[in-house]
């Protein structure tokens, strides 16, 4: 079902396995049947560890959104709500419960919270019943997600052994590592005695490499992801291009429903081009469709019995391969609608001119007329943005003028966006010190003239030129260390720290000549599909003598990241 | 050796031994008389009350508790009314029952614990007598009144009083009585005169003992074996009838042709007896009496109690102590005189081999030959097991060792296991400790409960040392040892905090599983707070620090405890208490110096209660924060005039927060809403709440063109925007007129290419054309090809020499304009030739551009899409 999971490394199974056990027994614990009522949000990460049927061999019958009001009626004897511990949800829940009461008696309810349970939340069912990252963070200042961080690191350290080495930029990296450190100490003695998987933990703050998720994902997964967005796994596409061609079926009216498609790397065409740069893609899928025009061939070929019998067993998986391949050149031919108009291309300029330090310090003209244009505010937002990191803060009258022209033009209310921004640093006034972007861009090699997008050679690729920082950061620190950039170092912000846990003798891992380091990188506060295309293509680099595993607590793109900071009080009020 | 058997005496077909356990290390004065004594089984501790019935204020009588061994444990006046009974719990706490019906809880070191009482009725009525028992609930009491009642309580930890029914014509307490346990039930069975009952819960049944006649007279005494399934019970003609406890079968009836009631009788037995017995004690005599019609008379010399145990009887009088049991089989099997078993060859073989002679061999080969070496090593080990002199013990392991040489694949687990047990127990038999465990005592008692013991006791090290050497895991070893030990500590008054803490820390450390935080709340429990402290800083979780600090009503330490653990549901928990507990100033003033919980608390606020909000930044002089919780509040509000007043205020205060951008931004949309608001009145617009831009376009589209020129001055618009806006508002009314009268009105800012593109979007190709001249060089290309001018294009294109302008016309061609594509081809060329020039001269062409387009593919692509369907 998850074999992709498996192939790796790093036998990632392991972890699901371990959430569905404990999905399971918790199922287990409530007899008889149940009906589910899901906290939509939810929905997506269960359907990561469960499909339905596991539900259902669970004596889960029926499943519900949850909303206000009454629950749909279910004969089932429990009602198990799987929510987060929000304030607002527990409304809900205690207004299903309290109109049920009047219904039914016998009914038991169960709530999970998901990842734990709250004290707050059980205070307010309590008085009813009776009577995302960056943005917590750096806007709240709330620990609770790196809390339930260091504690995922802690079950992961669990599951495949401590990890002897913690290096770590930023501020929430810093705090991460002290809490794993304490949490160690008040565990020890339970430590388990599993050979470690991870040699380096390796812990970036976003806010380290603001930069990267601002710029536009260039790899082909990531590009599906800037346009279409990809919500844990699932893309949906406009149906137009997959609409079914059969002879003799007419023409039928087109589905209007969106195409909804399953991305991992089970299907192996997606795994082979997911992390390309998109130009090489178009490439990619035509030589694989002349392999499989080929093996179709083949049947001509197919003389004896047997070998007709050895191309007939050969033909699902060929038909998978063929109605795959046919997906993707839907999908890619709906990118390059986007990719090759006038629209990206001068984004795409603009983006390419401040990062590689332009005119970064002038108001852009092409800022400006997209203003004039009202085209979206986040586009809006992340190309300021940019040229506010990239110029290491605007100048008072170019921030102002910036300031003004979205006011005016989006409406006053995201004054407080623009406050938002401010905090999380995204968007700031030049102070007196001197502009160090170009420093770091030229010491970290940040760009690079001659980004190789077919035969990648570096990890530029991935943004046509640019190297993400936070990727070259991992990078130089398997070599040839981080002593070497020091200097950078200091200028990016949040302390960087290096920290050893003891392993219990005898766990020493004895590395085989010409075996591979593993490095778990995890991004605090999110990371682009780019970015993880980088890790990869670091990982297969020959050389590296490095693997690399990829955790993190959200997957973000620029629109999606500049949403999370986005304050709508006119929206609230409804 | 031969002398091992010397101490049996032969009983059926089973012998009895008694063993000495210990010479008792105490010193009493009027040895055991006159005295109420209790022992707990398993190799209890001993209490002892002097003269209980002694009732003059001027000498109280004496309470002393011992180890089994006779070692002081304490020893305190008696100052509570006259007590009737004492016994032990399972846990070793000494049970004080008086006559008034309270029973006083001590521990073994004498001091008081708590008390309760056995009900109300007993308080006018007396207890007449009391006894303790063991069941699987715990340890229970049953007491009977003057008013000839009984009360039993079945788990003193969990205190449920039941009052049995009364039992018809006695008065006064019954001849004797016992307590039974059956089927889950307590009952209590009694003789009266004749008579005998059994009290239930709701009854009292008179029964019959099969098999006993009534000549043998009335029941005098009686007694229940250890695990409550036999019961013994003597006639005053001196009948001893013994049989199941349910009455339902008797096992024999002896007479003992003694007529006098014995002090105590209790059932010696063990577990797979050969031969079970009841042991009867009289002042000078002890009798055993086996069910097989045998008895054996032992004198006494001295007072005696006796204890009963799962596998014998422990006899202690004022000067030793000693084990009365049945002989195992096994021991009987190898240390009978000319046994033949396996277990008694191989001792004998080895004891040969030990003096180097060839009988060794001999005897082994007779083992072999009958295939039973390894019965013979299972033999000695087990019969080592059951033996209490340790030089014992050693030969028969040593013999069981030898034996284990000619053997292949024989699992050495009972061995070694027998070996470190037999190590452990003879360390807590030894004297100083006092802890007489048979094996099979240890074994049912179990490790744990055995370490408990010696905790209890205060064994500490050796408790730790038994830990190590049996290799438990720290959580359940020397944790838990440590953890008790420091919980003692603390309550050691004549140590200052300091160095008590010291002390804790030295000894307990980091171990693992030691809750600091326990230790400290013992510390709190005695009164020591400071010491509490002082050991909470120990603890390493955070987390378990904060509820004792609670507590103790420390809630800043709390607090920041809460925070640096890091968990936030831990800190809104210590933040939700101090909301309760103190007055808003000093809790907002705790909340000030721990950011953390400060910007937990403002959430919370900003989901739940606004109000509070504002207070918090208004202490906290946020002006920013403050002004954006004003802009915030103006979008709830329904009314203009609310809204405006809210956005003063956030003007106001941003105002203080010199943020001067913000207050010019929240003027304008204070002047924008008036304006709107006026606007609306006076011509129904519907403008309010839009922005700036999108105001102004309404009123264009409304053809209030100077409302919006207006606006466009007032909130100085950029020039630029304004064209934009009014460029596509003209060409979407298709005002051609308008449109071309405002492209004149200055030079435009954002040039005409715009107005070219824009009439072209709205499908004027006419209008698009006028526009076409007035384009800059640079965009002449794009204007003509934007009105479908591809001659135009490429004159331009030719004309400003341009390779890749010319490329756009050239794909902009088809085949019907073979003339223009030739002349693009032919300027191509000329450019082409020059390039090589111009390259070399100047290689360092940006080249950026041309490498970066990801948009190279569509050839590719599209030929897939081909080959595929």
């Amino acid at each position: 079902m998850a074999a992709h999971l498996s192939y790796g490394r790093v036998n990632l199974n392991i972890l699901r396995e371990a959430a569905r056990k404990e999905l399971r027994e918790f199922l287990d614990k409530c007899a008889g049947s149940k009906a589910i009522v899901w906290d939509e949000y939810l929905t997506g990460p269960f359907g990561l560890i469960a499909q339905y049927s596991l539900l259902k061999e669970h004596e889960v019958e029926k499943m519900f959104t949850l909303k206000h009001g009454r629950l749909p009626p279910a004969d089932v004897k429990n009602i198990i709500f799987f929510v987060r511990p929000r304030l607002e949800l527990m409304d809900i829940i205690a207004d299903n419960i309290t109109s049920e009461d009047r219904h039914h008696s016998s009914r038991d309810f169960h709530i999970l919270f998901v990842p734990r349970r709250s004290m707050l939340c059980e205070q307010r069912l309590k008085e009813q019943v009776l009577s995302g990252c960056v943005q917590e963070c750096y806007l709240e200042n709330d620990q609770t997600s790196l809390y339930h961080t260091a504690k995922g690191l802690m079950t992961l350290q669990a599951l495949y052994g401590t990890i002897p080495q913690i290096y770590g930029k930023g501020e929430c990296a810093r705090l991460v590592a002290n809490m794993m450190l304490r949490m160690k100490r008040e565990f020890a003695g339970s430590q388990n005695q599993i050979l470690p998987v991870f040699d380096t933990l390796l812990l970036l703050d976003r806010n380290v490499d603001l930069l990267t998720p601002l710029a536009t994902q260039l790899t082909y997964e990531g590009l599906i992801d800037e346009i279409y967005g990809i919500n844990n796994g699932y893309v949906k596409l406009p149906p137009e291009k997959f609409a079914q061609k059969k002879q003799g079926e007419g023409s039928k009216d087109l589905p209007t429903e969106p195409k909804k498609l399953q991305l991992n790397s089970a299907e192996e065409l997606y795994a082979e081009i997911r992390d390309k740069n998109f130009n090489a893609v178009g490439a990619a899928l035509s030589k694989k469709a002349k392999i499989i025009s080929a093996a179709f061939e083949e049947r001509h070929n197919a003389k004896t019995v047997g070998e007709i019998k050895q191309f007939v067993s050969q033909l699902p998986h060929m038909q998978a391969a063929r109605s795959s391949l046919a997906n993707h050149t839907s999908i890619a031919e709906l990118i390059k609608d986007i990719t090759t108009s006038e629209a990206f291309f001068d984004n795409l300029t603009v983006e390419q001119e401040f990062m590689t330090g332009v005119d970064t310090d002038k108001v852009n003209t092409y800022i400006e007329d997209c203003i004039a244009q009202k085209d979206p505010l986040i586009k809006i937002l992340r190309l300021v943005c940019m040229q506010s990191v990239c110029n290491n803060g605007l100048k008072h009258k170019v921030m102002d003028y910036y300031k003004r022209e979205i006011l005016q033009t989006y409406g006053y209310e995201h004054i407080l966006t623009l406050n938002n921004l401010e905090k999380a640093g995204l968007l700031k006034p030049q102070t007196g010190s001197r502009n160090n972007y170009p420093t770091i861009r030229k010491t970290l090699k940040l760009w690079m003239e001659d980004a190789n997008e077919q035969n990648p050679n570096d990890i530029s690729y991935v943004y046509s030129g640019y190297s993400p920082l936070s990727i070259r950061l991992t990078q130089i620190l398997a070599r040839p260390g981080w002593r070497s950039i020091e200097e950078v170092l200091k200028m990016l912000p949040g302390p960087h720290f290096e920290e050893r846990q003891q392993l219990p003798s005898g766990l020493h891992k004895k590395r085989q000549q010409g075996e591979n380091r593993t490095t778990l990188v995890f991004f605090l506060g999110g990371v682009t599909y780019a970015e993880i295309a980088a890790l990869r293509f670091l990982s297969q680099v020959e050389d590296s003598g490095m693997e690399y595993v990829i955790a993190t607590t959200k997957l973000v793109n620029g629109t999606t990241w500049i949403k999370s900071l986005m304050d709508r009080p006119e929206s609230q009020t409804q | 050796m031969a002398f091992i058997t010397a101490s049996w005496n032969p009983l059926g077909d089973a012998f009895y031994r008694k063993t000495e356990l210990y010479e008792m290390s105490w010193s009493l004065r009027d040895g055991l008389r006159d005295s109420l004594v209790a022992a707990a089984p398993y190799g209890g501790p001993i209490a002892l009350l002097r003269e209980p019935q002694r009732r003059s204020p001027s000498s109280r009588p004496q309470l002393e508790i011992y180890s089994a061994s006779g070692g002081a444990f304490a020893s305190f006046p008696w100052k509570s009314g006259p007590v009737v009974q004492l016994g032990w719990t399972v846990s070793d706490e000494l049970l004080c029952i008086q006559e008034d019906g309270t029973v006083l809880i001590y521990d073994l070191f004498g001091s008081f614990k708590r008390h309760f009482s056995m009900g109300q009725e007993v308080v006018q009525s007396q207890v007449l007598e009391a006894k303790v028992f063991h069941s699987p609930y715990g340890t229970g009491i049953a007491i009977v009144t003057s008013s000839s009642r009984f009360t039993l309580a079945t788990n003193i930890d969990d205190l449920k009083l039941r009052r049995l029914p009364e039992v018809p014509g006695l008065q006064g307490k019954p001849s004797c009585w016992v307590v039974l346990t059956q089927d889950r039930q307590t009952k209590v069975l009694l003789s009266n005169g004749p008579e005998l009952f059994i009290l239930d819960n709701t009854s009292c049944t008179v029964v019959c003992p099969s098999g006993l006649s009534p000549q043998d007279g009335s029941i005098v005494h009686m007694s229940v074996s250890f695990s409550y399934k036999y019961l013994a019970l003597l006639t005053d003609t001196g009948h001893l009838w013994t049989g199941l406890s349910t009455l339902q079968e008797k096992l024999s009836e002896v007479d003992t042709k003694k007529t006098t009631v014995p002090k105590q009788m209790l059932w010696c037995r063990r577990p797979k007896s050969q031969q079970p017995s009841v042991v009867l004690m009289w002042d000078r005599l002890l009798l055993v009496v086996g069910v097989c019609n045998e008895t054996i008379q032992y004198p006494i010399e001295d007072p005696c109690v006796l204890v009963g145990e799962m596998d014998g009887v422990r006899i202690i009088s004022s000067s030793n102590q000693e084990l009365l049991q049945e002989v195992p089989l096994v021991c009987q099997d190898i240390f009978k005189i000319a046994s033949m078993a396996p277990g008694a060859l191989l001792l004998e073989a080895h004891r040969e081999y030990e003096k180097s002679s060839q009988k060794a061999d001999e005897y082994l080969r007779e083992i072999k030959e009958q295939s039973m070496l390894g019965e013979a090593v299972r033999q000695c080990v087990e019969a080592a097991g059951h033996e209490y002199d340790t030089n014992t013990q050693k030969s028969l392991m040593r013999a069981a060792s030898f034996g284990k040489c000619f053997l292949t694949d024989f699992s050495p687990d009972q061995f070694v296991t027998t070996c470190r047990e037999l190590r452990v127990l003879n360390a807590v038999r030894d004297s100083s400790v006092g802890l007489p465990l048979t094996h099979t005592q240890f074994k049912q008692l179990t490790l744990q409960v055995l370490i408990d013991r010696l905790v209890y006791r205060q064994f500490y090290p050796l408790a730790i040392e038994i830990c190590r050497y049996l290799k438990i895991p720290d959580y359940q070893g020397v944790s838990r040892v440590l953890k008790h030990w420091a919980s003692c500590k603390v309550q050691q008054k004549d140590l200052t905090d300091d160095a008590i803490a010291r002390a804790v820390c030295v000894k307990v450390g980091d171990s693992p599983g030691v809750s600091y935080s326990d230790i400290a709340a013992k510390a709190y429990e005695c009164g020591r707070a400071e010491l509490a402290i002082k050991l909470l800083d120990f603890e390493a979780r955070s987390g378990e620090q904060v509820p004792l600090l609670l507590k103790m009503k420390r809630s800043q330490l709390a607090l920041s405890k809460a925070v640096e653990s890091g968990d936030t549901d831990l800190v809104y928990t210590v933040v939700s208490y101090l909301k309760n507990e103190m007055n808003r100033g000093d809790f907002f003033m705790t909340l000030r110096n721990q950011p953390v919980a400060l910007s937990l608390y403002r959430q919370f606020c900003k989901l739940q209660e606004q109000e509070t909000l504002k207070d918090l930044y208004n202490q906290d002089d946020d002006h920013q924060e403050l002004a954006n919780y004003y802009v915030t509040a103006s979008y709830r509000e329904k009314r203009l005039e609310g809204r405006l007043s809210l956005l003063q205020s956030a003007v106001d205060e941003y105002n203080k927060a010199k943020n001067e951008f913000a207050v010019k931004a929240t003027e304008d949309e204070m002047r924008l809403l008036r304006f709107q608001r006026k606007l609306d009145d006076e011509k129904g617009a519907g403008l309010l709440g839009l922005s700036l831009q999108v105001t102004m376009e309404t009123l264009l589209s409304l053809g209030l063109h100077k409302q919006a020129e207006q606006l466009y001055k007032d909130f100085r618009v950029p020039d630029k925007r304004y064209w934009w806006l009014k460029l596509k508002s003209l060409a979407e009314k298709e005002e051609w007129d308008e449109l071309e009268k405002f492209s004149k009105s200055k030079k435009s800012p954002i040039g005409y290419l715009a107005f070219v593109e824009v009439c072209i979007k709205c499908n004027n190709k006419y209008e698009a054309k006028k526009y076409v001249s007035k384009v800059t060089p640079e965009q002449k290309v794009k204007a003509h090809l934007a009105v479908g001018d591809l001659e135009g294009a490429a004159d331009a294109a030719i004309e400003r020499r341009n390779e890749a302008e010319m490329g756009a016309v050239l794909s902009r061609c088809s085949p019907s304009n073979s003339l223009v594509i030739e002349r693009l081809n032919r300027a191509r060329a000329a450019i082409a030739k020059n390039f090589d020039s111009i390259h070399t001269q100047a290689p360092h062409l940006d080249r950026r551009t041309s490498c970066c387009c990801p948009f190279t593919i569509k050839a590719s692509v599209c030929s897939i899409a081909g080959v595929i369907l």
